[in-house]
């Protein structure tokens, strides 16, 4: 048993105690500390996730008790690449923070930073249900803190929103928990998956309602349709290097799904086997038509992005939604592909929207901004890369997850939606690439060109840096498409395979100290 | 005693969900303060209802009440605690800087386009009233 496995939960956590007592040193020194902090937790992740390659589930029991009576952590491969997704995001979100001085607008942005790491790693490792729920709440009160960073009005309207809805989601997951505890006498995702294998029939109404609820809340968390209305107006009001962090926040949800749902109700489960599939599968196909209008309606740059991002999460669920190996490889791939350039669509939207001056991220034709080649190549990057046109890692997400669906009886309905939906972003972002960057107003007067001088400020290199790094990872994920989708199918293959997760948790020994 | 503990619970959810859809922030955080006593009262339920048997290993004892469901309602109260409180602030934050208590944000800022200060509060009247007397 290495204590390796449980460090992504606990690096966060001290850091973030660390940088509480540093703040009376000031904030360069609270930045170096959680630059550090965030850098070596993207070492040890990637250590993880060459570690978990083996496919050997890591059993981490809390306490040394035994796994259906303490707490475990588990580290497989699919916590391993979540880990390290969060890990090279917050790097990067972190890097632009501290370029753009966001976290000069308020107190405690550091701290916060850590604690959200901390409950996202804690959610992706743990292996216990109430143990997810506890995590989940510290995640959502560092995001609640972050989102609020740096008050404005809009701001604390969409903050009050995203609150009251993930408290009520809070008081359905204990809801759902308990009536799972009241029936099954366990709250250890693989010993529940272990009872329900042998559940009796009468019992089975009540857990698979419990099961629905829980999907529910997951639901609310990765924002699928009818509980994503929270979504567009939390990403769009924050500020940006938070709603690049957000963009794993949603991922949490759907990973919640994969991992909880996927193991209880696997293909152990019998009679009650992938029972809510055809819910996500049906739920996926609305939100993406939903996020596609949404796109196509949005009224300025950070608006359409969360649309964007609300089109990822639903071609996710899509894929989570068809329910086989290959369609869990495929989403996976996408899932890579979709956080991190949805993140750097984030990022470059606000250095776009500080670049444009009074006319920020509207959509009105302003002045030329500084650097616009430089600037709308990575728009037009970007763009090309989210909305899934070829060369870039989306469109090859996509045709992989229309690949997975062909098999599928609703496969006519899939591919015309998620064609169509496609469609319909690629002429919403072309729209918004032509405004901003061609039908910009001449400044020929002289006048304008001083206005246009005092306005519009040419950025720092550091935070376009932040963003062609998070934009680097579509080429890559092309370039190496092969080893990682033969990684992403291995990850796939393991999640499928319930029967050796349950042995392996249950199986594990507590660690004995009077053996010599 | 069961019939009462779930009648206490359904009483509690259901005035909880329509405080919670209510239009102003007071109730709303009200309406949660009741469901998670609803769901904590639920929570301590599903370990089964026992009376006068100890949840820690005693030699004495001839059967055992569920040690489990106790502890998640500890945990459940504290985490409902810290929210409620960070609710109230927050909708004290919002109060102030909206300039009122809507929980959709009518908005009347001199920053923003003025919405005309038209009927649409009128129904809503008696409930401010309400609320404001609750928060004295």
């Amino acid at each position: 048993m290495s204590h390796l496995a449980a460090w992504p939960v606990f690096l966060p956590l001290i850091a973030g105690f660390i940088i509480l007592f540093a703040k009376a040193r000031g904030l360069p020194l609270q930045r170096v500390l959680n630059l550090l902090a965030t850098a070596g937790l993207m070492i040890l992740s990637i250590q993880l996730l060459i570690e978990s390659s083996s496919g050997e589930h890591q059993v981490y029991l809390l306490g040394n008790w035994q796994a259906p009576f303490g707490i475990i952590l588990l580290l497989d491969q699919l916590s391993a690449l979540m880990l390290t997704i969060t890990s090279v995001l917050a790097f990067a979100a972190l890097s632009y923070a501290i370029a753009t001085d966001t976290d000069k607008k308020g107190a405690h942005f550091h701290i916060l930073f850590q604690i959200l790491l901390f409950g996202l790693n804690g959610a992706f490792l743990t292996g216990d249900l109430f143990n997810l729920f506890v995590f989940f709440e510290v995640l959502l009160l560092a995001s609640y803190g972050l989102l609020l960073h740096g008050g404005g009005r809009l701001r604390t309207k969409a903050g009050l929103h995203y609150v009251v809805i993930n408290l009520l989601g809070a008081t359905l997951f204990l809801f759902a928990v308990g009536t799972l505890y009241g029936i099954l006498g366990t709250l250890n995702i693989a010993d529940m998956a272990a009872k329900v294998a042998v559940l009796p029939a009468e019992d089975r109404g009540i857990v698979a309602a419990a099961g629905l609820l829980l999907l529910l809340v997951f639901g609310i968390k990765a924002a699928m349709f009818p509980l994503y209305l929270w979504m567009p107006a939390a990403y769009t009001h924050t500020a940006a290097p938070v709603a690049a962090m957000f963009a794993i926040m949603t991922k949490v949800g759907l990973y919640a799904i994969i991992r909880v749902h996927g193991t209880i109700f696997g293909e152990t489960a019998g009679a009650m086997a992938h029972y809510y599939t055809q819910w996500i599968l049906g739920l996926g196909l609305l939100t993406l038509v939903l996020a596609a209008l949404g796109v196509m309606a949005a009224r300025g740059l950070r608006e359409q992005v969360a649309y964007l991002v609300l089109a990822s999460v639903a071609t996710l669920l899509i894929g989570v939604g068809l329910n086989t190996p290959l369609a869990l490889s495929a989403s996976l791939y996408y899932l890579i592909h979709s956080t991190m350039i949805a993140a750097g669509m984030f990022l470059l939207a606000d250095i776009i929207a500080s670049s444009r001056g009074p006319f920020s991220d509207r959509f009105e034709s302003g002045y030329a901004m500084p650097k616009a080649i430089l600037i709308g190549g990575m728009f037009m990057f970007g763009v090309i890369a989210i909305t899934g046109m070829p060369p870039l890692s989306g469109f090859f997400g996509k045709i992989l997850i229309l690949n997975a669906a062909l098999e599928h009886p609703w496969s006519g309905t899939i591919l015309t939606l998620v064609l169509l939906s496609g469609f319909i972003m690629i002429v919403s972002m072309a729209r918004t690439g032509t405004l901003l960057f061609y039908q910009v107003i001449p400044n020929t007067e002289s006048k304008n060109k001083t206005e246009t001088k005092a306005t519009t400020r040419p950025f720092k290199k550091i935070p376009r840096l932040a963003v062609i790094g998070l934009f680097i990872t579509s080429p890559l994920l092309v370039l190496f498409a092969q080893p990682i989708t033969t990684f992403t199918e291995s990850v796939a293959k393991q999640q499928f395979d319930t029967q050796r997760y349950i042995k392996a948790v249950l199986s594990q020994q507590p660690v004995n100290k009077e053996t010599p | 005693m069961e019939w009462l503990i779930a009648l206490v619970i359904g009483v509690l959810t259901s005035t909880g969900v329509y405080l919670t859809l209510r239009a102003r922030t007071f109730p709303v955080v009200l309406g949660l303060t009741l469901l998670a006593y609803g769901v904590n009262v639920f929570l301590f339920a599903m370990g089964r209802l026992t009376i006068g048997y100890p949840a820690v290993i005693d030699a004495a004892a001839e059967a055992y009440s569920d040690p489990l469901p106790q502890a998640l309602v500890l945990t459940a109260i504290v985490i409902a605690f810290g929210m409620t409180a960070f609710l109230i602030v927050l909708s004290l934050k919002v109060r102030h800087e909206l300039g009122n208590d809507h929980v959709d944000g009518l908005h009347q800022s001199n920053d923003e386009p003025t919405l005309q200060k038209n009927k649409q509060h009128k129904p809503s009247h008696s409930v401010s009233s309400n609320s404001e007397q609750g928060r004295n």
